[in-house]
């Protein structure tokens, strides 16, 4: 039963801020409006009626005592008497009547009214002073007045003779006039309503303004400008929210700044730690030949040692080496040289000169270009691959394939599939992360523990996706999707047109030949 | 065995590729900056110059200009990999190649080797001089004339132009480029490709910016011609 009103509540609840606001301020105006009317109208309408009726019963009264001693009860004379009372008629004409027993004599055609109620005649009858009674017969208002005509007699005083004088008087003018109060009522509430809906409006503005400030600042924020501030004008609520707002993001703004500018410090440590190792590195790695050649030479355990240096200056370099790419991903620094190649040949170059080409097996149907950065693709694919062949077990397949994304854009998908044990379902969410170890027990493997986050940064600034799942065989899948046309939008690569558009009318255009240009 | 000029200025990488190479059957001059380098280029007379980029005083690129002005002698330049806009610069500064430090020995020796080996390869079974417009290719003698004047071509712009014009109006891959003229195994840097066919360009087209030699197959790579 109940559950009426509450839905109306929300239904309302669902309107607009201005067009509650703007409802509530018509509402005010009408209930005002509307009570001003009504009692105007009341007061109005009383003050007309009672003059009109207070003028006709005294005068009414005071004829029928002037003219009443000069009495008889005779049909003739009585009509005569009517007549002459019907001529002093104030303020409208009105026509009277005489009833005596049952004798009805009137100063119209009539001999009785059909306006006259029984109750006015009772109390006629019995009141002195004569009584009156408005009544409104076919819509038509009359005023009806009945004064008993009495006989002085001494010592007693006043008695009533029995017959009693009506007169029954149209009160037209006075229901035009108020007829005409309450169309004045109404034309003046209409244009009121009307009129308040200019400030309901303008109050609506001053609220919403406010609000819809808030709201963009808001958006923007979350969108990442927290220099994002609204400007504040007077001291009210609404002020005050703006002046809470900026504050909080004033101080959002700061605790960001404070952790960007500590992240950006600790990356800053990492790329500055790993071009420092690399100097000393540079010289250590091209002397391990000499380490290597010479160790032969000495006695075992020197030459255990020496192998050992040499060993690990080799993977030192390539831990160094990765840091220092990983610095510069996360710097923003790292930059795509892309050029247009044939993905099979590219894929297939890539195991041959790791010699990977017996121990992975291949789908790499010819014919898809795509326009990539070769080095860095190559990383990618060696990076899964290896990644495979070293966490997998063979066969090792390498796919590749087209796909046409959701948004019409053309993909390049390129998948690696090991036959080894998958990948537990906890570690599959990290397996991207810097250093992270699948098997805490394991200390430390051939790569650098940094080669599938590197993977991943790679295809993102290809504008492309890397995952990880298991396949329906068992053996981990990695996914690389790129768009075909290189990432859009993406303006390095020798002034190219990254997106691809110019493919399809790939010809000599020596009059726009990019590879003029400047480096800067 | 080459002759190598080393201008490093960290004394660890400047011995350490010195001991690697010398142990490699190179002889080896080294020089700490620009200006020591250049000294040592007149007397020690190299047959290849291994240039740091990244030199206290003179830097490398200023080396490299100054070396290009009078010679077409190879340079290949060291560089940290991040450091894509001097590589850049270096490369059209007239360097052949460049080397990623840090690097294996015989990394190094390879590259040295390749950018060596482009002077001395003459086409066989050809006429001596070959005839492209106003070009005159002379494969044995390894000169390259323009209208009768003859052309100063770094090792890498002659090896290219050598290998455009075997096949004229056959189109090259940069990666196809990068492999047979640099000799990069793995997958190079196609800006090699780019610099190079840039200050080519500036040596014998009538006007670079509307190529009639070298052109450009956009999406697919270079060829020589149609003239």
């Amino acid at each position: 039963m109940n559950a009426a009103p509450t839905r109306r509540v929300r239904r309302i609840a669902t309107f607009g801020l201005r067009t509650r606001l703007v409802l509530a301020f018509l509402l005010v105006a009408a209930v005002s409006a509307g009570t001003t009317a009504a009692l105007t109208y009341r007061e109005a309408r009383s003050a007309v009626l009672v003059s009109a009726q207070d003028t006709a019963v005294a005068s009414f009264r005071e004829q029928v005592q002037t003219l009443a001693p000069s009495l008889p009860v005779d049909p003739e004379t009585l009509r005569e008497l009517l007549f002459v009372l019907a001529s002093k008629a104030k303020p409208h004409p009105w026509i009277v009547f005489a009833e005596y027993g049952s004798l009805r004599v009137s100063s119209s055609t009539r001999p009785t009214s059909s306006v006259i109620t029984p109750e006015l005649r009772r109390t006629a009858l019995t009141t002195s002073h004569g009584s009156f009674q408005r009544v409104v017969k076919n819509g038509v208002p009359y005023l009806t007045i009945g004064v008993p005509v009495l006989t002085r007699t001494s010592g007693v005083g006043t008695l009533p003779t029995g017959l009693v004088l009506f007169a029954v008087m149209q009160m037209s003018e006075e229901q035009a006039n108020v007829d005409a109060l309450v169309t004045a009522a109404r034309d003046g509430a209409l244009p009121g309503l009307a009129i308040a809906l200019v400030p309901a409006l303008i109050a609506a503005r001053s609220v919403l303004r406010p609000v819809r400030e808030l709201r963009r600042a808001a958006r923007s924020m979350g969108s990442g400008r927290l220099d994002e501030r609204i400007k504040v004008s007077g001291s009210d609520e609404l002020a005050d929210l703006a002046r809470t707002f900026n504050e909080s993001a004033g101080q959002l703004e700061k605790s960001v700044d404070e952790l960007q500018q500590a992240e950006a410090r600790a990356r800053r440590f990492a790329s500055d730690v790993s071009h420092e190792l690399r100097t000393p590195l540079a010289g250590m790695l091209a002397v391990t030949e000499v380490l290597d050649e010479d160790a032969d030479g000495l006695d075992p355990d020197t030459a255990r040692a020496v192998r050992l240096i040499s060993a690990e200056t080799g993977k030192l370099a390539v831990l160094v080496e990765d840091l220092m790419e990983i610095s510069r991903f996360d710097a923003r620094a790292a930059e795509l040289n892309t050029d247009e190649v044939d993905v099979a040949e590219t894929i297939g170059k890539t195991l041959l000169h790791r010699r990977w080409e017996d121990r992975v097996s291949t789908e790499l149907p010819d014919g898809i270009r795509a326009r990539l950065d070769p080095r860095r693709f190559d990383i990618v694919v060696a990076n899964l691959v290896g990644n495979a062949l070293r966490h997998g077990s063979e066969p090792v397949t390498v796919r590749l394939r087209t796909r046409t994304a959701a948004d019409g854009a053309s993909l390049l998908v390129v998948e690696v599939a090991d036959s080894g044990p998958g990948i537990r379902p906890d570690v599959l969410p990290h397996i991207f992360d810097r250093f992270y170890k699948a098997d805490a027990a394991r200390t430390r493997s051939a790569g650098s523990g940094l080669g599938l986050a590197i993977t991943q940064e790679n295809v993102r600034l290809h504008g492309g996706t890397v995952h990880a799942e298991n396949g329906p065989d068992g053996g981990a899948v990695f996914v690389i999707e790129i768009p075909l046309g290189g990432p859009t939008g993406y303006e390095r690569d020798n002034g190219r047109n990254a997106s691809g558009t110019d493919e399809a009318t790939a010809g000599v255009d020596p009059s726009r030949d990019d590879t003029e240009r400047a480096p800067a | 065995m080459p002759r190598v000029l080393l201008i490093e200025d960290d004394p660890s990488v400047r011995e350490g590729v010195e001991l690697g190479l010398r142990r490699r059957g190179h002889v080896v001059r080294t020089a700490a900056t620009g200006e020591a380098g250049l000294a040592a280029l007149r007397e020690f007379r190299p047959d290849l110059l291994l240039l740091d980029l990244m030199l206290p005083g003179m830097n490398g690129v200023q080396v490299c200009r100054r070396v290009r002005e009078d010679s077409q002698l190879p340079i290949i330049m060291l560089t940290a990999r991040g450091d894509d806009f001097d590589v850049v610069i270096g490369l059209e500064a007239g360097a052949d190649d460049y080397i990623v430090k840090p690097a294996r020995t015989e990394v190094i020796e390879a590259r040295i080797r390749a950018v060596l080996r482009r002077m001395e390869t003459p086409g066989s079974g050809r006429p001596a001089v070959e005839f492209h417009g106003d070009l005159a290719v002379d494969r044995a003698g390894l000169t390259i004339a323009k209208s009768g004047e003859r052309l100063a071509l770094a090792p890498s712009e002659m090896r290219l132009l050598l290998h455009l014009t075997t096949a004229p109006e056959q189109v090259f891959s940069r990666q196809q480029l990068l492999e047979h003229v640099w000799e990069h195994s793995y997958h190079g840097d196609s800006r090699l490709v780019d610099a190079c066919v840039r200050r080519l360009r500036n040596k014998i087209e009538d006007n670079p910016s509307s190529p009639r030699y070298i052109q450009t197959l956009r999406g697919f790579g270079y060829r020589f011609g149609p003239l």
